[in-house]
């Protein structure tokens, strides 16, 4: 059984049809790149996969490991294991992060049937995890993603990916903002994070990332539906000619 | 006789009629000085009466609809038995504090620190026993500089107040731990409760004040309290004022501080209970740079009702106040602030801040904001601002990304936004009482 599978998935927000029936199959232990011009849907899938609220699945169906994810709420499908690594985190002021990391892992652990961490593994752990995307432990007594530069918060998803160990992963531009330094350490962190048993979908504008994420899968979407799905190779072909000549191809004006 | 009918009933009337009734009872006859007081107080009461509907700083609260109960209003009000072990609900696990205990309004020398176990020269005490044993020393501040004249509920709880607590510092002492002051309410029948502190804090003394209003009664009160702060130059005080009272206690909160040259004066204003609530907090500047911190947390639900009325008059040059009233309605419950900073003509150089944020969590909550700057100086420093809106969607979201339940999600994104006036409480263990009550409130 596939731990992802979308099909025929169509997604509006207020009047406008975003995802015009999405296909997609995603196995444990994967890696899926999803490139695409701006606009093209990568994000709004994203958003469908997470939960939010905003969208609203018009037609198709999401199995996760077998079950109806559209039917969970957003917070049901974190403690089954669905991460989302943000695009834009939100800053929280006064919402402390060791709190707030602490809350989530009790979260999970307890869906998981797991009790809470004693407070000295907990802090070991973050300290380990922060260290693996070269992040200042100490950030544990700031507020969520308050005052973080943009590299920061993006290696700090990371790191709460780390934290969480989901089953499937999904990173929305983590690489936007990152300079070339923060992209190798975020790229490191999640390669370590690379398993057999956990998935990631990797979205991301540039095939730069996918230099140091090597994908196994790369798909290619353009006005709401995976046009085009191919190997590594697939996004080096992107980065050479640009999304026109995809567009073309399918008969869309470029 | 239809005339004479509408005025008895007019809630005024009650209280007029209780005064003559207990004229030799209440006027403390001994002291003559009081005597004259009570008279004048009881008629400036009579001349303004309960504010009308259309008095502009009662406009969102509905006080004389409240004062059409029929609360008994007695000098001395009936004394419940209490032990320590009842009082201990109201201790600060953790805080070493001198302890004052007011049940019904009333002074309770026997379960108050005692006076000798407090440093030399210190006088905290009842009213009363401050106004027989130090008469020159109460007469100098008791009522100075109370703003009877305009406010009806000064005056009338000045024409009746018996009881209430009295604190002296002799100038240059700094008490090695906070005053507690816990005013218990404990009633059988439905009662009208006026206590009167007086706070004298002399040149370079440091004080930190707690008071804790608590009520453990099906019975309904309403408490008309004032208290005076007289500040010293060079004085520091930091005010803690937390309404715990249940929903069964209503009350106007009188707070007046003055503050003379290079003093400082720290006020934290929690409203977390009760029933209809007024917080009265009016600082006045009378030498120069003196510096005023207000801060605010309201936390209404069910039916509550919660204003907050701040005045800061800066009368002198070179002051600095500093607003930060957060609130946050719940239910069907009713948040006010309305923040007053005067600038008088020649108070150049004064620096005033003012902030009110609030959230409202339901569509019967409501929340009235109202920032008052009158400011007749021309080289000065004002800001206020004012935000009313519902908790960060985004935020909520994020959190609920992450595993937390909607309801762990809200609780912590409300209990973020009572931190910075929470994190402002520099006693540890009151702010980490407070952090404790304000988390179990959402759910945290």
């Amino acid at each position: 059984m596939a731990l992802l599978e979308i099909r025929n998935l169509h997604a509006r927000i207020e009047d406008k049809e975003i995802l015009k029936g999405v296909n997609l199959t995603v196995n444990a232990g994967e890696v899926h790149a999803i490139m695409g011009p701006n606009g093209s849907g990568k994000s709004t899938l994203a958003s469908v996969l997470a939960g939010r609220e905003d969208y609203e699945v018009t037609e198709g169906e999401v199995l996760y490991d077998g079950k109806n994810l559209l039917e969970m709420e957003a917070d049901e499908r974190a403690r089954e294991g669905v991460f989302l690594a943000f695009q834009y985190p939100v800053e929280l002021p006064g919402v402390n992060m060791a709190t707030f990391l602490r809350e989530a892992l009790k979260a999970i652990r307890e869906h998981r049937g797991l009790p809470p961490l004693e407070p000295a593994e907990f802090l070991r752990l973050l300290k380990e995890k922060a260290e693996l995307v070269g992040l200042d432990p100490s950030l544990k007594q700031r507020s969520v993603n308050e005052g973080f530069s943009g590299g920061e918060k993006k290696r700090s998803e990371i790191f709460q990916l780390a934290l969480l160990e989901p089953r499937l992963a999904i990173l929305d531009e983590t690489d936007s903002g990152l300079d070339i330094d923060a992209l190798r350490t975020v790229a490191d962190g999640v390669n370590k994070l690379r398993s057999h048993d956990r998935a990631f979908i990797v979205i991301t504008h540039y095939q730069r990332l996918l230099n140091y994420i090597v994908p196994d899968y790369v798909h290619v979407m353009v006005d709401g539906r995976i046009v085009r799905s191919g190997d590594k190779n697939l996004a080096l072909e992107l980065e050479e000619k640009g999304y026109d000549w995809i567009r073309e191809e399918i008969g869309l004006p470029a | 006789m239809a005339t004479l009918t509408a005025t008895s009933t007019r809630p005024e009337a009650r209280f007029l009629h209780a005064f003559e009734l207990q004229a030799d009872t209440a006027l403390n006859g001994s002291n003559a000085h009081l005597t004259t007081l009570r008279r004048k107080a009881i008629a400036r009461f009579e001349a303004l009466g309960f504010p009308g509907r259309k008095a502009e700083a009662w406009k969102y609260t509905p006080i004389t609809r409240t004062l059409q109960h029929t609360y008994t209003i007695q000098p001395v009000p009936p004394l419940p038995k209490l032990s320590q072990a009842d009082l201990a609900q109201a201790a600060i696990p953790e805080l070493d504090a001198y302890w004052v205990v007011l049940v019904n309004g009333q002074f309770i020398p026997e379960l108050s620190t005692p006076a000798t176990a407090l440093p030399q020269g210190v006088i905290l005490t009842s009213l009363q026993h401050a106004a027989q044993a130090y008469p020159e020393l109460f007469t100098t501040y008791f009522a100075q500089k109370l703003d009877y004249e305009s406010d009806p509920f000064l005056a009338l709880n000045l024409a009746f107040a018996r009881d209430g607590f009295f604190l002296y510092l002799p100038p240059q002492t700094a008490l090695d731990r906070p005053v507690h002051v816990v005013h218990w309410i404990e009633v059988d029948e439905d009662l009208f409760l006026q206590p009167h502190h007086v706070v004298v804090v002399a040149q370079e003394a440091s004080l930190q004040l707690l008071y804790s209003g608590h009520s453990r009664s099906a019975a309904r009160t309403f408490t008309n309290a004032v208290t005076e702060l007289y500040i010293g130059r060079g004085a520091q005080v930091a005010h803690y004022d937390l309404r715990l009272e249940n929903n069964t206690a209503s009350g106007i909160y009188s707070t007046q501080a003055y503050l003379e040259q290079e003093s400082q004066y720290t006020n934290h204003t929690l409203t977390l209970d009760g029933a209809l609530v007024r917080n009265n907090v009016q600082v006045r500047f009378e030498g120069e740079a003196g510096e005023a911190h207000l801060y605010g947390l309201f936390l209404g639900r069910g039916t509550m009702h919660i204003d907050n009325h701040t005045m800061i008059d800066h009368a002198v040059p070179n002051c600095v106040s500093n607003e930060l009233y957060k609130g946050i309605l719940d239910d069907a419950s009713t948040g006010v602030f309305n923040g007053k900073v005067l600038v008088r003509p020649h108070a150049q150089k004064t620096n005033a801040y003012q902030s009110n944020k609030s959230i409202v969590l339901t569509e019967t909550a409501r929340m009235y904001a109202k920032p008052e700057l009158e400011i007749y100086a021309d080289d000065v420093r004002c800001t206020h601002g004012a935000a009313c809106g519902q908790l960060n969607e985004e935020g909520i979201f994020y959190l609920r990304a992450r595993g937390l339940t909607v309801q762990k999600a809200r609780a912590l994104m409300l209990l973020a936004f009572a931190r910075d006036v929470l994190d402002q409480i520099a006693v540890a263990p009151l702010r980490a009482y407070l952090d404790d009550l304000v988390a179990q409130r959402f759910g945290a």
